[in-house]
């Protein structure tokens, strides 16, 4: 696992290098049963291509939305999922978990 | 995070070296710190803390939420001796996450038969420890006590920077090698470096047994706070 994500980063440092817009997402905080552990990371370039995860692929898809828009406005954000939350229940993080995500774009 | 961090942060991987990312989640702030630099470092404690645990983790720095991305080389262990221990101690530390490297010259040993699934190296311990790079995130076990093959690999890791150096034997057969060790010109801190019997005292008996005290000292040697000022973990 440590491996596989340190991978990821080095994924994203060849992205930026080859010119791309390049976000890293990264789980901060975990509560509950969260399907990946805090450190874990998924990277996002500008047209949406991204490796790793920060969840078994529940919020993966809001997660790359919004780090559109980070890449675009290069301001880093704070996401947060979890069951109580609707945006949450639509991107369907369903185990019980609740999980904080820092999107930050590779400047 | 700027791109220079980021290349940083991955040639301080590649070269197994530890370093943690820390981020003001807030304003988004970001330093790097060097496994070397941490010790120095205003938030020392807590990065200290972190790197020996191995995991990212959101601090509290007076009243700002700061996340720690740390960074620490897969941890490995080397056995000298494909011997009976061995075969026990392969899985156990394949469970526990370690990546362990088999080491022993004599091939009815070091067979894959023996050891499936297992990084086995049919070679003299002084042929394969200095290009293998025996850092502070690598523990030598040796399990042969012959001292053909355990001395040599002693002798090139006292001067190495691992973190655990174990060597089966008796408090007798160690005495002798304490004496060997010494007319070659070791100092006695470096020998005392050696965990001697080998293992933590459970009363192992078995090979498994055996297996299972050496994991734990290892462990307790990478993990275990005090060992800190020993150059376990900087």
């Amino acid at each position: 696992m440590l491996a596989a994500d340190d991978d990821i980063l080095a994924r994203a440092e060849d992205w930026r290098k080859a010119g791309k817009g390049v976000a890293i997402a990264t789980v901060t905080e975990t509560w509950g049963s969260a399907p990946r552990p805090v450190g874990s990371h998924l990277v996002i370039d500008d047209e949406g291509h991204f490796l790793g995860s920060v969840s078994g692929g529940c919020v993966e898809g809001e997660v790359v939305t919004e780090a559109m828009d980070v890449i675009a406005d290069g301001k880093a954000r704070t996401l947060e999922f979890g069951v109580q939350d609707e945006t949450a229940w639509r991107a369907g993080l369903s185990c019980g978990g609740r999980i904080r995500v820092y999107v930050e774009k590779v400047l | 995070m700027r791109l220079e961090l980021l290349s940083i942060l991955n040639a301080e991987r590649a070269a197994r070296r530890a370093c943690i990312l820390v981020t003001d989640i807030g304003n988004g702030e970001q330093r790097l710190v060097k496994g070397a630099e941490i010790a120095a470092d205003r938030l020392c404690e807590q990065l200290d803390s972190a790197v020996r645990a191995g995991k990212s983790a959101t601090i509290d720095v007076d009243g700002r939420q700061v996340f720690l991305t740390v960074q620490v080389p897969p941890v490995r262990i080397v056995a000298i001796g494909a011997v009976h221990i061995t075969q026990a101690l392969a899985p156990m530390a394949r469970l526990a996450g370690f990546d362990l490297t088999i080491i022993d010259p004599r091939t009815a040993f070091a067979t894959p038969e023996r050891f499936p699934d297992c990084a086995l190296v049919a070679d003299w311990p002084q042929n394969v420890l200095p290009d293998f790079g025996t850092d502070r995130y690598t523990a030598i076990a040796c399990f042969t006590h012959d001292p053909k093959i355990d001395d040599p690999a002693l002798e090139a890791v006292l001067l190495a920077e691992c973190f655990y150096v174990g060597a089966l034997g008796s408090r007798k057969t160690h005495g002798k090698r304490v004496e060997r060790l010494k007319e070659k010109g070791f100092s006695d801190a470096q020998i005392a470096r050696i965990r001697a019997p080998i293992g933590l005292d459970i009363g192992a008996v078995s090979p498994q047994e055996i297996a299972v005290s050496v994991l734990g000292e290892i462990i307790l040697a990478l993990r275990k706070k005090p060992l800190r000022d020993s150059g376990a973990v900087a």
